[in-house]
């Protein structure tokens, strides 16, 4: 196994002091997915653009299939597809017109132009509506249109850069399906999300973005670990009650307990016994929590105790 | 959606570049001209205002107009052709600024095209809708008493004069429509530029009649040069002394805008 995309410290500053991204490195072995997971403004976005040769960087270092990006950009470029966030298709043009001038503009002929647009129409379900304005077409319409332009001369390496934003559930699962799809084909793949279940499903590898650098990286599960095995959610009848137990657990447990609104979470990592310890506490002090639930940590855990923050689910903002 | 595996190709860019850049901006330039035909509204309304200049300066202020040695409807239709083609190339900018916002350039700059083919397509589109837009604005001109005084060969040269003017101008309205930060911006960044250089011009009136150092600059700014061209070569009077300095004007614009657009390209994020 060789790394398909290869990033060394990348640094771009917009304008005179926005550092973008401030020393980026990353790595994906061929045939994986990576999942690029940040919040808004993270650098998500702009190290995809790195990446797809249309920004220049400051400073470091990137290869995809073994071509410089800021050297052999030509060479990245054949070798690549890019689905980007606001679904980069021309909305006067129909699927066909879109897919078409896609293939054409990677030199294939007219005719072999047409036919990969009707093999790729025909394999997305856009059948149907491959001779309507693509302005017509609903969002998950847009989106697995985008993907397919994506995938004209089937380029081993992909990059979408938060491909299901914006779109309904049964959207997202179609673009999920296309993914694994791909991956299980030999596609190297480097998504960027917002969700972190998208990653979670998808990804064989997860970079964690924050502010321009890599503030952690592993498989799901590994940063999962981080957490503990179990995550111990207390409900309680009032943000006040919530906020004494909150009190009684800071200083006596390993890992700061966590509060939002009259909901407490705990991490449990020495078992059963820990979680009857929290319960005595809670006794102890005549609190008595009204829901509780045992559960697996979400990367929504593992991102808030990194950050401090939580991911945010905005839909509409982009980078 | 069909569960079958998608059939695997090769990716081998075998065109020479020169063919690669001719290639991808006639691919560039066909996209657009979709654009055109698939939006009708927009090129019947972007008819409509010549045709209300011809009509406004024809049957309103025309009649107090009187230029030397011509109707004012010969004298004025050669101003309007240049005040069109030139109005027309704020569309290159709104274009390109749109295609910049809706992500669009984004995909075009992940491709392995050439770099000049997304400016060159979209002001090759341009040239072809001004073919129509000159075809009109005469049709118009001779339904309210326009003739050609010359002959075929100086309508062909004037036709030739404007379509190359406006090549050489929409390639500076590139360079505004890369620097827009929108494409409602775009539009407004360029009357200040088109105003001054239009109506103080011989366009629409003599500028015989102009304070004396406006009447310099109406002699000597391009679309000045340019209406006075197309007017020497639709109806007469001395060619050379506007042809030359028009065509000069043109190829300037041209050498400036053209590297200046495809640098700007290359750099705007």
């Amino acid at each position: 196994m060789s790394a398909a995309i290869e990033a060394h410290g990348l640094v771009k500053v917009f304008g005179s002091d926005v550092k973008a991204l401030d020393g980026v490195s990353l790595s994906v072995e061929e045939g994986t997915v990576l999942g690029l997971l940040g919040p808004n403004g993270a650098g998500k976005t702009t190290t995809v653009r790195v990446l797809t040769t249309t920004l220049v960087p400051d400073a470091g270092q990137a290869f995809v299939n073994g071509f410089d990006v800021v050297r052999q950009p030509n060479k990245v470029r054949a070798s690549i597809g890019l689905a980007g966030q606001y679904a980069a298709v021309d909305e006067n043009l129909t699927g066909r017109e879109n897919l078409r001038m896609v293939g054409q503009l990677f030199q294939l002929s007219r005719k072999d132009a047409s036919r990969v647009a009707d093999e790729l129409l025909e394999h997305f379900g856009l059948t149907e509506a491959a001779n309507r304005p693509s302005k017509t077409y609903s969002g998950g319409m847009r989106r697995r249109l985008d993907i397919a332009a994506a995938l004209v001369v089937r380029p081993p390496v992909l990059f979408l850069d938060e491909p299901t934003t914006g779109l309904d559930p049964k959207s997202r699962i179609a673009v999920w399906a296309i993914v694994e799809d791909l991956v299980a084909n030999g596609t190297t793949v480097l998504l960027t999300t917002q969700y972190l279940e998208e990653a979670d499903r998808l990804a064989d590898q997860i970079v964690v973005v924050d502010r321009g650098q890599v503030i952690a990286e592993g498989t799901a599960a590994e940063l999962k670990s981080r957490l503990g095995e179990t995550v111990l959610d207390l409900g309680f009848v009032d943000d006040d009650a919530a906020t004494m137990a909150e009190s009684i657990f800071v200083g006596t447990w390993g890992s700061a307990p966590v509060r939002e609104g009259s909901l407490v979470e705990l991490n449990i990592d020495a078992g059963p016994s820990q979680v009857m310890m929290a319960l005595r506490q809670l006794d102890e002090a005549g609190i008595a929590p009204v829901t509780m639930v045992l559960r697996e940590p979400s990367l929504d855990d593992v991102f808030l105790s990194i950050t401090g923050r939580r991911t945010e689910t905005d839909q509409e903002v982009g980078e | 959606m069909t569960a079958s595996v998608l059939p695997g190709r090769a990716v081998a860019l075998k065109r020479s570049r020169l063919r690669a850049s001719i290639g991808d901006s006639i691919v560039v330039t066909e996209r657009n001209l979709i654009g055109y035909v698939r939006i009708p509204e927009q090129l019947f309304f972007s008819s409509v205002q010549p045709i209300m200049f011809v009509l406004l300066f024809r049957y309103v202020f025309g009649g107090a107009i009187s230029p030397p040695g011509m109707s004012y409807v010969d004298y004025l239709i050669p101003g309007i052709l240049v005040q069109t083609v030139l109005f027309g190339s704020v569309s290159t900018s709104v274009g390109l600024a749109e295609d910049l916002q809706k992500g669009l350039v984004d995909r075009f700059r992940s491709l392995p095209m050439a770099r000049s083919a997304v400016l060159a397509g979209r002001t090759s589109a341009d040239s072809i809708r001004n073919v129509f837009v000159i075809l009109l604005v005469i049709g118009v001109g001779y339904l309210v008493g326009f003739r050609v005084g010359t002959n075929f060969a100086g309508f062909l040269a004037a036709f030739a004069l404007l379509l190359f003017f406006a090549y050489a101008v929409s390639w500076g309205f590139s360079c505004i429509g890369l620097s827009a930060p929108n494409s409602e911006t775009a539009q407004l960044m360029a009357f200040p530029i088109l105003f001054p250089l239009t109506f103080a011009s011989s366009a629409f009136v003599p500028s015989e009649t102009m304070p004396s150092w406006l009447r310099w600059f109406a002699d000597h700014q391009p679309v000045g040069v340019v209406v006075n061209a197309t007017r020497a070569l639709l109806e007469g009077g001395p060619t050379a002394r506007w042809v030359i300095p028009a065509v000069i004007w043109s190829f300037a614009l041209l050498f400036l805008f053209a590297p200046l657009a495809v640098w700007r390209y290359r750099k705007t994020a």
